[in-house]
């Protein structure tokens, strides 16, 4: 069998909602245990219809997928309690506490708390110190931190993570994704889904999502380097004029807002000093031009495009 | 960890797993302080609306008497509305002035007036007549005033001629058509209580699972390797239990302030209102889960099962005025068969063996409607 000894194997999954929205169009790609993969994309790009295909909540209209060998189709029962799964909604007991929350999980998935504390240790000391606290009271970063501790605590070996840092500070992400790290080490598959490109850097390979479909998939580096668009920050004063300017440039491919500037790719092998003069003749005051290597975010524009210039 | 088998820390077996879930389960009913006051107070609330407010008997009504030559009949008479329990006897007037200020106070609502030739007429004429003045300003009041007032006169009359032939009498123009025994706030503890325990049953189970649903715990149960059976019955247990206090907090209630009478086999009683019960639950689990909503679940319990229990359970309006296509269509509301079978056990005091027709099709319809909701649960999203 292909994939042998993979922890997730995904080949040509379909999926419609309704026949005329296509969540996931032939998606296909396979994690390795110890393997922490990302998918990343925007909202709507089909990452929770993928996960939740993969922990067999969802059928796929054509296409196949297993974890560890087992088929999400025919042997679904078998993979229910083997995997570790938080969705994207905060999905643990609002009105139950944090140690009510974990042994509720810890039961239901057959174990106790006691008997894999070691698997939480980490992430449970957090949380000790409001354990009598109801989950409802938690703050954003504490509810995810204790989410994972009831995904964890049955010792899944595939773990599936749908947006668990969406809605989360800057501090408590950067804690979750140590956590994830560590987890990773142990030796546990992770998929985990994320609308943040700053978050690829922490996964060993990605797959770029939109619309439904793979657009990349590589380590951050192998995507960033595969894709050496010319991509220019342009700078000046009154942004939104010089943005409505750059666009209106005939020899402009696509531009778009990033921060205090703009990034501007250009069709073919435009100079870039032709748009200079282009914005200067239109009155533009300060402007500045400068080549960039392109962020993932610029790359997943950059791929967008593409596709949709195909 | 990584190299762990899958399988081998289910080293908790099922029962464990469903005590968790039933004690889960209780938490959320006993932390959400307001819906247990609704759950635990909706039935004395409904048992103090149905049994006295909306009863349709007038209680300790105070009346006076004008009676222009006292005898024995007259004073018997008296005598015998004051000892009813819904007559209070305040004095004797002199006039039909006197009765009108009584009116006007608001000291009486009913004015027994016994003409001067009474007795004369009664013993020799064979025919007497009494007057009933009644306070007209709430009109509903005064002619349930009369009629119990007429119905006294006319069984004392029966009491009095102790099985001898009499002719003539005194006149009873009111016939009381309907509850006869002039008592009634017990009568509606049956119906009262085939609505509460189909309401609650059938609402609480079906918005508690909804609420797994919309809150995506759904999903993390569902991945679990608990069996959706489990999941099923444990969430069922708890409100089978709170149905259960409530059937008993209004058999207390019945039977301490209504003075519903004894003789009623208790037993049976408890033992039909689980089977029906269960009934409630498992409508409960078939709407859950064709609903994403815990308002929609909330809606069709409200419209599509207490209004049909309300129009067809007989409680409210007799289902034999009914058109024949409602008549037909009656016997497919479960409401309808538990009403049947409480208010024979609880009014008529009867035994098992009375209802065994409607204990059998309402036994009929649970196990439908578990099937129902077994085939249709989703083991998916």
């Amino acid at each position: 069998m292909a994939g042998e000894g993979q922890a997730v194997v995904v080949d040509g999954i379909c999926k419609s909602y309704g026949g005329d929205v296509q969540a996931l169009q032939n998606v296909s790609f396979e994690v390795k245990p110890g393997e922490l993969f990302g998918l990343i994309g925007p909202d709507g790009a089909g990452k929770t219809t993928l996960l939740r295909i993969l922990t067999t909540l969802l059928l796929a209209d054509s296409g196949s997928a297993s974890v560890h060998g087992l088929d999400v189709r025919r042997e679904f029962s078998a993979i229910r309690g083997i995997v570790g799964y938080m969705p994207g909604k905060f999905s643990l007991y609002q009105d139950l506490s944090v140690e009510e929350n974990l042994n509720f999980f810890a039961t239901v998935f057959g174990t106790t708390v006691k008997a894999n504390y070691h698997l939480v240790e980490d992430i449970y000391r957090q949380l000790e110190p409001f354990k009598t606290r109801l989950a409802g009271n938690l703050s954003g970063g504490m509810k995810q931190k204790l989410a994972l501790c009831c995904a964890l605590i049955h010792a899944p070996t595939v773990l599936f993570l749908d947006e668990p840092t969406t809605g989360v500070d800057p501090v408590s992400r950067k804690d979750f994704w140590g956590m994830l790290g560590r987890l990773r080490d142990s030796g546990i598959a992770i998929v985990v889904s994320t609308p943040y490109m700053d978050e690829a850097a922490r996964c060993e390979r990605i797959a770029l999502i939109q619309k439904g479909q793979i657009i990349a998939m590589d380590s951050l580096a192998g995507i960033l380097a595969s894709n050496q668009t010319e991509t220019y920050a342009v700078r000046g004063e009154g942004l939104l004029g010089v943005l409505k300017a750059l666009r209106a440039y005939p020899e402009t491919r696509y531009c778009y807002a990033f921060g205090q500037e703009h990034h501007l790719v250009l069709k073919g092998d435009a100079d870039p000093k032709g748009a200079e003069s282009f914005l200067r003749a239109q009155g533009h005051q300060d402007v500045s031009f400068r080549r960039i290597e392109p962020t993932i975010e610029d790359v997943f524009i950059a791929l967008m495009q593409d596709q949709a210039d195909v | 960890m990584a190299t762990e088998t899958p399988g081998k820390t289910h080293s908790v077996g099922g029962l464990t797993m469903f005590l968790a879930f039933v004690s889960k389960e209780a938490k959320h009913v006993l932390r959400d302080r307001r819906s247990l006051f609704i759950l635990l107070g909706l039935p004395i609330v409904m048992m103090t609306l149905f049994g006295f407010a909306l009863s349709n008997e007038v209680k300790n009504t105070n009346f006076v008497v004008l009676d222009q030559v006292p005898d024995a009949e007259t004073i018997a008479l008296t005598d015998r509305l004051a000892e009813s329990r819904y007559f209070t006897f305040v004095g004797r007037v002199e006039s039909e002035d006197e009765i009108t200020k009584f009116f006007r106070r608001g000291d009486a609502r009913l004015a027994v007036v016994f003409p001067s030739n009474f007795d004369h007429d009664l013993h020799h004429v064979h025919h007497a007549q009494v007057l009933l003045l009644a306070d007209d300003s709430d009109p509903n009041t005064a002619k349930t005033v009369t009629n119990y007032a007429t119905a006294i006169i006319g069984q004392h009359q029966v009491e009095m001629a102790n099985g001898q032939h009499r002719q003539g009498g005194i006149r009873v123009q009111t016939r009381m058509l309907y509850n006869p025994q002039l008592k009634s706030s017990y009568m509606f503890v049956p119906g009262v209580m085939t609505l509460l325990v189909m309401l609650l049953g059938a609402m609480m189970t079906s918005v508690s699972i909804v609420r797994e649903k919309e809150r995506g715990t759904m999903e993390i149960l569902l991945v679990s390797p608990m069996h959706p059976l489990l999941l099923i019955l444990g969430k069922a247990v708890p409100y089978m239990l709170l149905s259960l206090i409530d059937v008993v907090i209004i058999l207390l209630l019945s039977y301490g302030v209504l003075d519903l009478p004894w003789g009623a086999n208790i037993p049976l009683l408890m033992a039909e209102s689980l089977l029906f019960i269960l009934t409630t639950l498992a409508l409960g689990l078939v709407i859950s889960n064709g609903v994403e909503q815990q308002q929609t679940a909330m809606f069709i319990s409200l419209v599509g099962l207490l209004m049909p229990a309300l129009v067809f359970s007989g409680f409210m309006f007799p289902i034999e005025n009914m058109p024949m296509p409602l008549q037909v269509l009656g016997n497919v509301v479960p409401t309808r068969w538990f009403y049947e079978i409480a208010s024979k056990i609880m009014i008529k005091h009867v035994g098992f063996a009375s209802v065994v027709k409607p204990t059998l099709i309402l036994a009929g319809m649970t196990i439908l409607f578990m099937l129902v909701a077994w085939r249709t649960f989703r083991q998916r999203l």
